[in-house]
């Protein structure tokens, strides 16, 4: 059994990982906003082999009434996962981590919003994973405050989140599956980047104090990495219109001078 | 007293706008002596107020507000109207009608049915109550006839334009009636449905490039083209 184990090599005689990567280095990382027509708010995220959808409704009407709060907004997540997302069938049924796992993302994303702005409402994310790989609630939570934005919630700042771990006595981040399954630690650290603060931080495996407090900064630098991408994402659509609307007028503009030469 | 972003520029929640003595206004936050952007929208600075204007949002109601909004369900003497927003809004029978209403002898849907659109105004609305709405002011009340659209709440300014310079010129160009709900819900009745068409394609138009300047004279310029289609396409 601890032969079996053994075998796997994480990381080869260069110091790379089992997809090539350094220790120091994300996977390849995509984000789109606004992909859903019908909800308020949404995005999309690819980080290595993950593929997440992020739907935001709301503030809308909460139902049923009773669950209402009166100072502040329901927020509800629902992180679900694909019955072909991994490698073996999962079962439809939400399992026990799925639920978990969408209180801890929830928990995660409420600093971040002004709730108290819209009392006795709703504020509803699904988060469905498509494709799992490793790392899919810091996927989720960095993807998950993009939609919210993208509904036009106000919010303190974005919430970006990224692993780090250990694996073959080296620390690394953002571990994939692989290396989640193998690996020793598994630290998910997710941040308010602007205002500096920790919205979640666990840990799954062992680590000393010292390889932790190295592990953590690892992952706060993993995020503000992300945290780029995020704006930039943000930001893109409007700019391409607004640099289309640009061109449109300068080609406009060319057209009316030859004219008028001509 | 530095800005880390220009006018009108694009930014992110969470975005550092300027550090200094400034004076936040709508859509940002001060931390100490730092501003935040709270939405994804555009910076606007005024003297020494920054603001941000949301790109992105629901309609939240506001009293004075002109809406437009759908019947969705009646009481004995209330009817319940979606305003687009994520509160329902109420309308009581006096606040709608003019005469003494007699529940015994009278129905609520001899007035407003469920499915009918409806012109009122926000008379209340706080954080404790639900928005109460009126049709009693002049112009308000059911509309007829004519079709309605949407648009996001947060590009309505930019539809009525500065003192409803947009508006006024899709009007002028097109000849059609439109009321414009605060709520981002618009009715438009013309003289055919063939030029109801082109307003909501100009407003199509707005919504997309809401954020983009010279818009009225673009606007313009896509509904004589428009208009230019249809009647080359009538001769036919």
């Amino acid at each position: 059994m601890s032969d079996s184990k053994q075998k796997i090599k994480l990381i080869d005689e260069k110091g790379l990982r089992v997809d090539g990567r350094k220790p120091d280095e994300l996977r390849p990382i995509s984000l789109k906003v606004g992909i859903l027509k019908q909800a308020d708010g949404s995005a999309y995220i690819e980080q290595g082999k993950n593929k997440i959808i992020v739907a935001v409704y709301g503030p809308r009407e909460l139902h049923p009434r009773h669950l209402a709060l009166p100072d502040r907004a329901l927020l509800r997540c629902t992180y679900r996962m694909s019955s072909f997302s991994v490698p073996e069938r999962k079962s439809p049924v939400p399992s026990r981590r799925e639920i978990e796992l969408s209180k801890v993302i929830r928990e995660a994303l409420e600093p971040s919003i002004f709730l108290e702005y819209f009392p006795r409402s709703a504020i509803d994310v699904y988060i469905q994973v498509l494709q799992a790989d490793g790392g899919t609630r810091t996927a989720s939570i960095t993807a998950a405050a993009l939609a919210l934005a993208d509904a036009g919630i106000p919010m303190r700042d974005l919430v970006v989140a990224c692993a780090a771990g250990k694996v073959d006595g080296q620390l690394v981040i953002d571990l994939c599956d692989e290396e989640d399954k193998e690996g020793e630690a598994d630290v998910p650290v997710a941040i308010m980047p602007q205002l500096k603060r920790v919205t979640l931080l666990q840990m799954d495996g062992s680590l000393t104090k010292e390889e932790f407090q190295q592990a953590f900064k690892m992952a706060l630098s993993g995020c503000m990495k992300i945290y780029e991408m995020q704006k930039e994402a943000l930001r893109r659509e409007f700019i391409t219109i607004r640099e289309e609307v640009l061109k449109a007028a300068e080609n406009n503009e060319n057209k009316n001078n030859k004219e008028k030469e001509a | 007293m530095p800005f880390f972003v220009e006018n009108k520029s694009i930014v992110a929640p969470g975005d550092l706008l300027a550090e200094g003595e400034y004076r936040a206004g709508d859509g940002v936050l001060r931390y100490n002596s730092k501003f935040f952007a709270m939405y994804v929208g555009l910076v606007e600075v005024r003297g020494t107020t920054i603001s941000v204007v949301p790109l992105r949002g629901s309609y939240i109601p506001q009293v004075g507000d002109i809406i437009i909004g759908k019947v969705i369900d009646y009481t004995l003497t209330t009817w319940k109207v979606d305003i687009n927003s994520p509160y329902i809004a109420t309308l009581s029978v006096d606040q709608a009608i003019n005469k003494k209403f007699d529940i015994t002898r009278d129905s609520l849907t001899n007035y407003y049915n469920i499915g009918d659109a409806l012109i009122a105004k926000i008379i209340a609305f706080s954080r404790v109550e639900p928005p109460i709405i009126s049709t009693r002011d002049k112009g308000l009340g059911k509309l007829r006839g004519g079709m309605l659209t949407r648009i996001h709440p947060t590009r309505v300014p930019r539809l009525i334009g500065r003192k409803g310079s947009m508006i006024n010129m899709i009007k002028n160009e097109t000849g059609c009636k439109i009321r414009i709900g605060q709520n981002g819900i618009i009715w438009i009745y013309g003289k055919s449905p063939e030029l109801e068409y082109i307003v909501v394609k100009a407003i199509r138009k707005i919504e997309r490039e809401a954020h983009t300047s010279g818009l009225t004279d673009r606007v313009r310029e896509l509904i004589r083209k428009e208009k230019e289609a249809l009647r080359g396409g009538s001769n036919e």
